[in-house]
């Protein structure tokens, strides 16, 4: 019996997966905006990063997981990284962290936080747990078909990959001239 | 034990984003704000393809778009961070003012 057709029938230990998991990916990220030395905050984002994947495999997500090792935790923190150790001056840990108007900014997310609890507790009937449409092993090709599949039968996409591949070549042009010493 | 319904992970969802709010409104150093930038956009896939459980693969094709679009967001801002700091040697947000009246 496939587990991933009964939600009834759910292997024992998922509700420890998750909150472990949920526990790794919200305490790193508090760690991430609290602490002083900036390759702490990097290093605590590339846990959250990797606890988020973690989250994805349970949601029988497994390429986005993949996607999301490989290319966030593997290619942009390594960026941040890089930039981190270009940039930062030993004089930045001894200052001060947060800026003069904290409180607003605390008050206002706080606020944020209340208003999606609301939205959670007024609108729990529309969030019914139907299971995956198709089984896991069948994920990468669906994403694979809508991706790159003909505009008449099942690539949806197609054309949105094609202007993100352009994007990413936008991006990559701006961010070599922009650190030019001399354009 | 109660089951894992999507609403679990729609507020992990909302605590990453607040989270994420909260960096970037209240940090000085601009590397910390970046990431803290970063950390909305997780907060937003991971909605994203616990909604995608319910309603198809579009969800995670979303997802994907917007790491690529994280990737280039991160490269184009922390290009214009290394421009800054060639100029002027500070990484605060409080003194990337030259634009200030």
């Amino acid at each position: 019996m496939n587990p991933a057709l009964n939600v009834g029938s759910a292997p024992v230990a998922t509700p420890w997966f998750f909150y472990g998991l949920a526990a790794a990916a919200v305490i790193s990220g508090l760690l991430v905006i609290t602490r002083r030395n900036a390759v702490h905050s990097a290093l605590a984002l590339i846990v959250t990063l990797l606890s988020v994947a973690g989250l994805y495999l349970m949601l029988y997500a497994p390429f986005v997981a993949g996607v999301q090792i490989i290319v966030y935790a593997g290619g942009i923190m390594v960026l941040f990284l890089f930039v981190i150790m270009l940039v930062s001056i030993e004089r930045t840990v001894k200052e001060r962290q947060f800026n003069r108007i904290w409180p607003i900014g605390l008050l206002a997310s706080c606020a944020l936080l209340a208003l999606f609890l609301t939205a959670f507790k007024k609108g729990q009937s529309l969030f019914p747990n139907r299971v995956a449409p198709l089984p896991e092993a069948l994920n990468t090709q669906g994403i694979a078909a809508a991706l790159y599949g003909e505009a008449g039968k099942m690539g949806q996409y197609t054309f949105a990959f094609e202007i993100a591949s352009l994007l990413l070549l936008v991006a990559i042009l701006g961010a070599v001239i922009m650190t030019k010493k001399k354009i | 034990m109660v089951p894992i319904t999507t609403l679990h992970y729609l507020v992990v969802a909302a605590a990453l984003f607040v989270l994420g709010t909260i960096g970037v409104l209240t940090r000085r150093n601009v590397v910390i704000v970046l990431m803290s930038i970063e950390l909305i956009l997780n907060a937003v896939n991971l909605n994203l393809v616990a909604f995608s459980r319910m309603w198809g693969l579009g969800g995670q094709v979303f997802a994907i778009f917007i790491i690529v679009d994280a990737a280039a967001e991160a490269a184009v801002g922390l290009g214009i961070l290394i421009a800054f700091f060639r100029n002027k040697e500070t990484i605060n947000v409080d003194e990337i003012d030259l634009l200030k009246w």
